[in-house]
């Protein structure tokens, strides 16, 4: 589309989201102009559709080990981890069986934000717990801030920004052993653990599709059977009543096809990942001294992230300059609007305001290799001389 | 770099074009879009870019945006860029520019003078920092949607004035030097705004329509006296007014609120119009005096920039702009060290303002300029 001199375009911004391979959209086809009907409907048309709805539930049911009325299907990511949130907090209101959530400083905003909106508009209380200077939690803190009133704790699988994974089966122990609902956003984790809801004490999953192959515009929650949820999206009844609107069949099917061929390439993706990710920090940490960092747990990481802050750099201007050179990133301090904020996330490892604003996050996919990752390599020092260069002429 | 040319139209059909990578400083506006769009018509590989600017901050719950970085604007901008089919980035510049155009601006005022911010963002913000991050994405050229031309001679470039006199801004692009002039495209300085205009609907750009607006771009409304009583209260304490013979004929609002040569709003009543002679920030007097008495012979300016690159060695005949929308005025100008400049008119000049640019011209060409000091030789 753009007409550039330079003809290399690498996307290292598999951790925003991925492109969706031919076997989904080939899944998806019959859905739009064949199988069309309204899964809710009594005729033969939404008892068709209806079919490929619960093929697309019994599949991903049995690739993570749960029953089929545990899967929800809802709108994007983001929306699954608002009604876990608000679907559980409302529900314990409604029968009066607590007030109080706990969460890290490292979510996602679709649970930071919506925590502070049931604090704030709904009088619910909110722990954040902190975290180290990998982005872990403590157990201990999560432990002692657990009271009476508890009802939920969300903690996320691995975070987004920085790559760290959480003690999610310890975690998850700890809130089963205290009688308190664990949710955990696995948003950025979904294709890289070896599911079996059966055995891992989860209360609630959230998954986004499209960081996984799949589409975008689906997401999905997982919410034990005996977990009552409020839901945000009222109507008609669809998901069976918690969450309305008629059923996305197409997606839904994209979603299951998606799911499956990334769990089943998991381990072989795993290892590809890995050797691209180490390749990339090694190469990086290796070209700066310590005007560079390498952000979150060196090893305790999603396979495919590895992120960076450059001391007295604007994350914005880096992922521009690697644009125009090529290759495409992300920064936790970026924005479309030139008005780039601090990253909250490293802020919250500790990072000093030098450090802030400097993010440069690279998660790898099934496109990248070798030579692509020996480009950045040769290329981001540069830029980031020369953006240094800019900061000294100007000064 | 720079194909020499004689013919005034400057972007030329050529192979060569399609190698040369052009960043475009994209506002949302007519002018610099229809830049991008001649640019990209003429097969460069062209880069959009739109700086983020300092807004004032918010007040309350609204943030304050300045008239030019608007959301609206930006949406603007990299629609045109989508039409274009070129990338679009913002480059977060605020704090830069507060610094080297908006505290200056500020600053100047309290000292008494009357500065004008597009000169010091046109040196610092546009050509120089924008400039730098271009050179450092690869390009060979920044574009800007100013109305001005570039000519290549044997003697080096020129900074010509745009084919619409009406729209000329030469006078804001003296500070530039050889080095950047080689390195600038100015696509519509060959075009009246008209024909602009009707460019931008042959391109089929969503910009067509756009009223354009003439005031400081980092306010809010267009409204320099509540910027100034906001962000530089106290230096903008009433005092007295007097004239040049010492008498004191009524009291001021504060210097900032004042500009040489000003005549309305003064609340003096002598039976003669009185005009703003001068400003004395040191003892907070606003001094008038009669149109006569406002008019000066001569300047001394600073910060003087010459395009060539090297000052005449001796005195030169000239004409000489003393303010944006001023007419030229025939003049001498004499080189000094320290980069100033004498300048004597012809005749009295009215209006003579500290922090205002002195713009000199030979016939077409903008051949340097500098900043009005407080203070004559």
């Amino acid at each position: 589309m753009h007409k550039q001199s330079n003809p290399l375009q690498i996307y290292l911004d598999h951790g925003a989201t991925t492109p969706v391979r031919t076997e989904v959209i080939d899944a998806m086809l019959p859905y739009w102009t064949d199988v069309y009907g309204n899964p809710s409907s009594v005729h033969r048309f939404g008892q068709l559709a209806r079919k490929g709805l619960q093929y697309a539930r019994t599949t991903i049911a049995e690739l993570i080990n749960c029953r089929t009325n545990e899967i929800i299907f809802v709108g994007c990511g983001s929306e699954s981890d608002n009604l876990a949130l608000r679907g559980v907090m409302w529900a314990a209101r409604k029968f009066g069986i607590g007030n109080h959530l706990i969460t890290s400083a490292i979510e996602h905003k679709a649970v930071l934000d919506t925590a502070s909106q049931l604090r704030d508009l709904a009088g619910f209380d909110v722990s954040i717990l902190p975290v180290d200077e990998f982005g872990q939690i403590s157990l201990d803190d999560l432990t002692s801030s657990i009271r009476p009133d508890t009802v939920l704790i969300s903690i996320m699988a691995a975070n987004n920004e920085i790559g760290t994974v959480q003690p999610i089966e310890e975690i998850g122990a700890i809130a089963q052993e205290r009688g308190v609902l664990f949710h955990t956003d696995a948003i950025q984790a979904a294709a890289m653990l070896d599911w079996d809801l059966n055995r891992m004490p989860f209360d609630l999953v959230s998954m986004a599709p499209h960081k996984f192959y799949g589409p975008k515009g689906i997401g999905i929650l997982y919410a034990r059977q005996d977990i009552e949820l409020i839901s945000a999206l009222t109507g008609g009844g669809q998901e069976n009543g918690r969450r309305a609107g008629t059923e996305n069949v197409a997606f839904a099917v994209g979603a299951a096809v998606a799911l499956r061929l990334a769990l089943e390439e998991r381990q072989e993706n795993t290892i590809h990942y890995q050797a691209l990710k180490n390749q990339l920090i090694d190469g990086i940490i290796e070209s700066f001294s310590d005007d560079c960092r390498l952000t979150g747990h060196p090893t305790n990481r999603l396979p495919n992230n590895a992120s960076f802050s450059f001391k007295n750099i604007s994350g914005n201007d880096l992922i521009f300059h690697l644009d125009v050179a090529g290759i495409s990133a992300s920064s936790g301090s970026a924005c479309l609007t030139g008005d780039p904020e601090p990253s909250r996330v490293l802020k919250a490892i500790g990072l000093s305001d030098e450090w802030t604003k400097g993010g440069l996050r690279l998660t790898v996919g099934k496109q990248n290799n070798e030579d692509q990752i020996e480009y950045i390599l040769k290329v981001l020092p540069d830029i980031v001389n020369r953006l240094r260069q800019i900061k000294v002429q100007i000064a | 770099m720079r194909q020499p040319h004689q013919n005034p139209r400057a972007i030329l059909a050529n192979e060569e074009n399609s190698t040369r990578r052009v960043v475009v400083a994209m506002s949302g506006g007519v002018d610099s879009s229809v830049a991008a769009g001649l640019l990209v018509a003429q097969d460069f590989d062209v880069i959009g870019v739109m700086m983020r600017l300092y807004s004032e901050p918010s007040q309350g719950s609204e943030t304050k945006h300045n008239r030019c970085c608007t959301p609206d604007q930006m949406a603007d901008a990299r629609r045109v860029a989508n039409q274009l089919n070129i990338p679009f980035y913002v480059l977060d510049t605020q704090e830069f520019f507060f610094n080297t155009v908006v505290q200056p601006f500020i600053d100047g005022h309290v000292s008494g003078l009357t500065p004008n911010p597009c000169i010091a963002c046109n040196r610092s913000v546009r050509f120089d920092f924008l400039l730098k991050h271009a050179l450092a994405l690869g390009a060979d050229y920044l574009a800007t949607g100013h109305y001005a031309r570039v000519s290549d001679t044997a003697e080096g470039y020129q900074l010509k004035k745009a084919i619409d006199g009406d729209k000329d801004q030469s006078y804001v692009l003296h500070v530039l030097g050889q080095y950047e002039l080689a390195r600038v495209i100015f696509p519509v300085g060959d075009y009246t705004k008209t024909e602009v205009r009707e460019l931008a609907s042959q391109l089929g750009l969503p910009v067509a329509l756009k009223s354009e607006s003439m005031d400081l771009c980092f306010l809010a409304d267009g409204n320099y006296h509540r910027f100034l009583v906001e962000n530089a209260a106290g230096s903008l304490q009433p005092g007295p007014i007097i004239t040049l013979t010492g008498s004191e004929i009524g009291q001021h609002r504060g210097l900032g609120h004042y500009t040489i040569g000003q005549r309305k709003g003064l609340g003096v009543s002598v039976g003669q119009p009185m005009f703003v002679v001068k400003k004395d920030p040191a003892n907070n007097i606003l001094i008038l005096g009669t149109r006569e008495e406002a008019s000066k012979k001569r300047l001394i300016a600073q910060r003087v920039n010459w395009i060539a690159g090297n000052g005449p060695t001796a005195p030169i005949m000239a004409e000489v702009k003393i303010r944006y929308r001023a007419n030229l005025v025939p003049a001498i100008i004499t080189a000094l060290d320290d980069n100033k400049a004498r300048v004597v008119f012809e005749k009295s000049v009215f209006g003579i303002t500290a922090g205002q640019g002195a713009v000199f011209y030979q016939g077409e060409n903008c051949i340097g300029g500098g900043i009005i000091a407080d203070e004559v030789i």
